[in-house]
C-alpha cells in the first residue's frame, strides 16, 4: 500500500525531453492508469517510478519518503514487463521464488553448493515454498510450476508474471502494457482478472497502456500523457465525457470523435460547416473545432447536416455509418444501434447532433465552454438549428 | 435414387484415386531426383571427411612406413607399442594438463573481457579489435614473438622482471616452465576468439531480464550475473568450451616453433609426437595410431557437448 508522488518530473535522452514536467499524486490502493499514444513518455514515466531510470530533475515520493538514489528493489515495488521477462532457465516456481530468495536468503545461502550446507536454508526454503505455492493457487497455475515458460502459453506466462510481482507482497504494482502481447480475446479476459485483482488486493495499481479500452474499463483515474506531458487525469467517465484539450478527446474512444472545423462568431454563437449551432461560448470570436461523439450523431431527416454514405461497419450489436461530408477531411462517424435500420452505401443522408453533445476546443486545442442557451427566451431560432 | 447416389459417389471417389497413383509414382520419382541431387555433396563428404578417417584408422592397422613400396596389416601392434611407450603417456599427460589449464583460463578471461567491454560504453570497437588480434594474426609469427619476449638474456618478461628487482627465469628452457608458458601463449590466443563469442551471446540477452532482475532485488553485480547473465550464455559457454578444448588438443604451432616438445619431452604433447613419429620418423602406422587416440578425445568431447547442449541448456 503505497500513496506515490511525482513532483515536477523531467526527462530528457540525448537533449530530447522525454517528460516535460510531470506532477500527480497516487492515492493509497488507487487503480490509476497512463495512458497515450506511443512515444508518449508513459513507459519512461513508469521506469522512473520504479528506479529503473534516474529523472533528470525532479522528485518521485512513495509513502512520502523520497525515492531518490532509492534501488529499485528496495523501494518494493513489484513491476510486470510486456514481455513478462521471465528467467527462461528457471521454472516457474522458481520464477516466482526469486524476489522471495533474494529478500530472504543471504548471500551464501544462495551459493550453489555451499547454501546447502546451511541449517538456515531448509526453514527459510520452506516458508518460500508455502508463498509460492499460496500464489500459485490463487492465479491458478499450481499445476505449471515444474515447467519452463519456454512450455506455456502466453496467458500463462502473464500469470506467471503477476505471480512472481504479488509474492513478494510490494507497496505497490507497475504493469508496463501486460496484455498487448496477448491475442484480443484472452486481452479481454486478462483485462477482467486484473481488475478483479485490484480488488482483492487493494494495493496502489499503476497500468500503463496505449489501449483506451484498458485504461477505461480497468481503472478508477486516467492520466492522459501526450507528448511527455500530463493533459488530464480524472474518472474513465470524465475524461470521455469532459474532455479538456481535444487530443485527449481524439484519443478515448472507438471510433474517434467527430471534429468538425468551425468557428466562434462575433456574438458568441459556434457556426460549423456553415451552419449556426444552437450553442454558445464567452469565448472570443475565432476559428474553433467542435466535436461529437459518434453515438450523439442523429441519422434521419430532421439532420440539419447532409453527406453521402461512404462506409458501414456492421458490428451485430451495433453498427458505425461512415458519412462524407463537404467540408470535412474525414468521414462524419455515427453510430446505429439498430443494425438493421442501415442506410446503403452511397445513399444521401442528413445527420444532426444535439447542442448539448459539442465539446468546443479552442484552435490551440484547448476546451472553451459552451452552454446552451434556453429555448424559450429565442423562439425564433429553433426554426434554424 | 440410390444408384444416382452411388454415381455420384464414384464420380467423386474416381479422381482421387487418380491422384493418389499419380502421386506415388510422383514420389518415387521425386526421391530419385533427390538422391541424385543429394549425391554429389555425399561422395564429397564420404571422400573428403569420413574417406581420410576411415584411411587414418586403416594405417593405424598397418606397419606402412612413408614413401614405402609396401606394407603388411600388422593388427593392433602399434597400439600396444604406443600404449607400452613412456613418451606416448608423457605426451598424452602434457596434453590434458595444457587443455585443463588453457581452457579454464580461455574461458574465463574471453567472459571477462567480453562483460568489461559489453559493460562500459566508449571504445568498444577499439577494446575488441585489440583483444581479436591474436586470433587474427598467425600462431607461428606470433611464436617467433613469444620466443624473444621469453628470451632468458634480452626478452622482455624477465627484462620486467629485473626492473622489479626479481629473479629472470629460462621460461622456455626449463623442464618445470616450458609447458606452463606455453599454456600462457594458449590462454593469449584464445582469449580473444572466446571473447567474441561472449559479446555475441550478451548481446542476445533481452534488457528487460536485467530490469526485472533489479526490480526482484538482484541488486549486485554478482547477483545480476548469476540470476541473468550466466544461465543466460550457457549455451554460448558450452560452445565455448568445447571450441576451446577442441583447440587446445590440437596444440601444434607453439611447440613446433618454441620448444619442439623438449626440454626432455616436458612439453611434448599429442599432436606433436604424432608429427614426430609420422613425418621425421616416418612410421606412419604408428603416426596414425596416435592420431586415431587425438581423434578418440575429440569426438568424445563433441558427443558430450551435444548431448549436453541438448539436456541441458535448451531454452526455447
Amino acid at each position: 500500500m503505497a500513496e506515490i508522488g511525482i513532483r515536477a518530473l523531467h526527462k530528457a535522452f540525448d537533449g530530447a525531453d522525454v517528460l516535460k514536467g510531470v506532477d500527480l499524486t497516487i492515492e493509497n490502493g488507487e487503480f490509476i492508469s497512463l495512458v497515450g499514444p506511443s512515444g508518449c513518455g508513459k513507459s519512461t514515466l513508469l521506469r522512473i517510478i520504479a528506479g529503473l531510470e534516474p529523472q533528470s530533475s525532479g522528485e518521485i515520493w512513495i509513502d512520502g519518503a523520497n525515492a531518490d538514489g532509492v534501488r529499485p528493489s528496495a523501494r518494493n515495488l513489484a513491476m510486470v514487463f510486456q514481455s513478462y521477462a521471465l528467467y527462461p532457465h528457471l521454472s516457474v516456481f522458481d520464477n516466482i521464488a526469486v524476489p522471495l530468495r533474494m529478500k530472504r536468503l543471504s548471500v551464501l545461502e544462495r551459493m550453489p553448493l555451499i547454501g546447502r550446507l546451511m541449517p538456515s536454508l531448509r526453514r527459510a526454503e520452506r516458508t518460500i515454498r508455502e508463498d509460492v505455492e499460496r500464489v500459485a493457487g490463487q492465479l491458478e497455475i499450481s499445476s505449471l510450476l515444474k515447467r519452463k515458460p519456454g512450455q506455456l502459453s502466453g496467458g500463462q506466462r502473464q500469470r506467471v508474471a503477476v505471480g512472481r510481482a504479488i509474492v513478494r507482497q510490494p507497496r505497490a504494482f507497475l504493469f508496463d502494457e501486460p496484455l498487448s502481447n496477448l491475442d484480443a480475446k484472452l486481452r479481454v479476459h486478462m483485462r477482467a482478472e486484473i481488475a478483479q485483482l485490484h480488488r482483492q488486493l487493494k494495493t496502489t495499481f499503476i497500468y500503463v497502456t496505449h489501449d483506451q479500452a484498458e485504461a477505461m474499463t480497468m481503472s478508477g483515474r486516467i492520466a492522459v500523457m501526450i507528448g511527455g506531458e500530463l493533459i488530464q487525469v480524472g474518472a474513465p467517465a470524465a475524461i470521455y465525457d469532459d474532455p479538456s484539450d481535444i487530443r485527449v478527446a481524439e484519443f478515448i474512444g472507438t471510433p474517434k470523435v467527430n471534429a468538425f472545423p468551425a468557428r466562434v462568431r462575433s456574438d458568441g454563437r459556434l457556426e460549423a460547416l456553415g451552419h449556426v449551432l444552437h450553442a454558445t461560448t464567452p469565448s472570443p470570436a475565432g476559428e474553433c473545432r467542435v466535436c461529437v461523439r459518434p453515438e450523439r450523431i442523429e441519422l434521419g431527416a430532421s439532420g440539419l447536416l447532409s453527406g453521402t454514405v461512404v462506409h458501414l461497419e456492421n458490428l451485430g450489436s451495433e453498427a458505425f455509418v461512415h458519412i462524407g461530408s463537404a467540408g470535412m477531411n474525414a468521414p462524419v462517424v455515427a453510430r446505429v444501434n439498430d443494425p438493421s435500420q442501415l442506410p446503403a452505401i452511397g445513399a444521401a443522408t442528413s445527420y444532426g447532433f444535439a447542442p448539448e453533445a459539442i465539446r468546443a476546443f479552442d484552435a490551440g486545442g484547448k476546451r472553451i465552454a459552451t452552454s446552451v442557451p434556453s429555448r424559450i427566451e429565442r423562439p425564433r431560432e429553433m426554426a434554424i438549428v | 435414387m440410390s444408384d444416382a447416389i452411388a454415381t455420384l459417389q464414384e464420380v467423386a471417389a474416381a479422381p482421387r484415386m487418380r491422384v493418389r497413383i499419380f502421386a506415388r509414382s510422383r514420389t518415387a520419382g521425386r526421391s530419385r531426383a533427390a538422391y541424385a541431387l543429394a549425391a554429389p555433396a555425399l561422395i564429397l563428404m564420404l571422400m573428403m571427411l569420413l574417406g581420410p578417417l576411415a584411411g587414418v584408422i586403416a594405417l593405424s592397422l598397418t606397419d606402412y612406413q612413408l614413401g614405402a613400396p609396401s606394407f603388411s596389416w600388422i593388427g593392433l601392434s602399434n597400439y600396444q607399442e604406443m600404449f607400452a611407450d613412456r613418451v606416448f603417456w608423457i605426451s598424452l599427460k602434457n596434453t590434458l594438463t595444457y587443455v585443463a589449464i588453457v581452457v579454464p583460463g580461455a574461458v574465463a578471461l574471453g567472459l571477462g573481457v567480453a562483460l568489461l567491454i559489453q559493460s562500459g560504453t566508449g571504445l568498444r570497437s577499439l577494446y575488441r579489435t585489440v583483444y581479436f588480434l591474436p586470433v587474427m594474426a598467425t600462431l607461428i609469427a606470433m611464436a617467433i614473438v613469444w620466443e624473444f619476449m621469453l628470451h632468458p638474456q634480452f626478452g622482455l618478461v624477465n627484462g620486467l622482471l629485473r626492473a622489479a628487482g626479481l629473479q629472470g627465469h629460462s621460461w622456455l628452457q626449463d623442464r618445470d616452465t616450458a609447458l606452463y608458458s606455453l599454456c600462457v601463449i594458449g590462454i593469449w590466443q584464445a582469449t580473444g576468439f572466446n571473447m567474441v563469442l561472449f559479446l555475441a551471446g550478451l548481446v542476445s540477452i533481452p534488457k528487460h531480464l536485467y530490469d526485472a532482475a533489479e526490480i526482484d532485488g538482484a541488486e549486485s553485480a554478482w547477483a545480476r550475473f548469476r540470476l541473468v547473465t550466466w544461465p543466460m550464455l550457457a549455451p554460448v559457454t558450452l560452445f565455448v568450451v568445447a571450441i576451446s578444448a577442441i583447440r587446445s588438443f590440437q596444440v601444434f604451432d607453439t611447440v613446433q616453433v618454441l620448444t619442439k616438445g623438449g626440454p626432455s619431452k616436458s612439453s611434448e604433447v599429442l599432436i606433436y609426437t604424432m608429427y614426430t613419429e609420422g613425418f621425421e620418423f616416418f612410421r606412419s602406422g604408428y603416426g596414425a595410431a596416435v592420431t586415431v587416440v587425438f581423434l578418440g578425445f575429440v569426438l568424445s568431447l563433441t558427443l558430450l557437448k551435444s548431448v549436453l547442449g541438448r539436456r541441458e541448456v535448451h531454452y526455447a
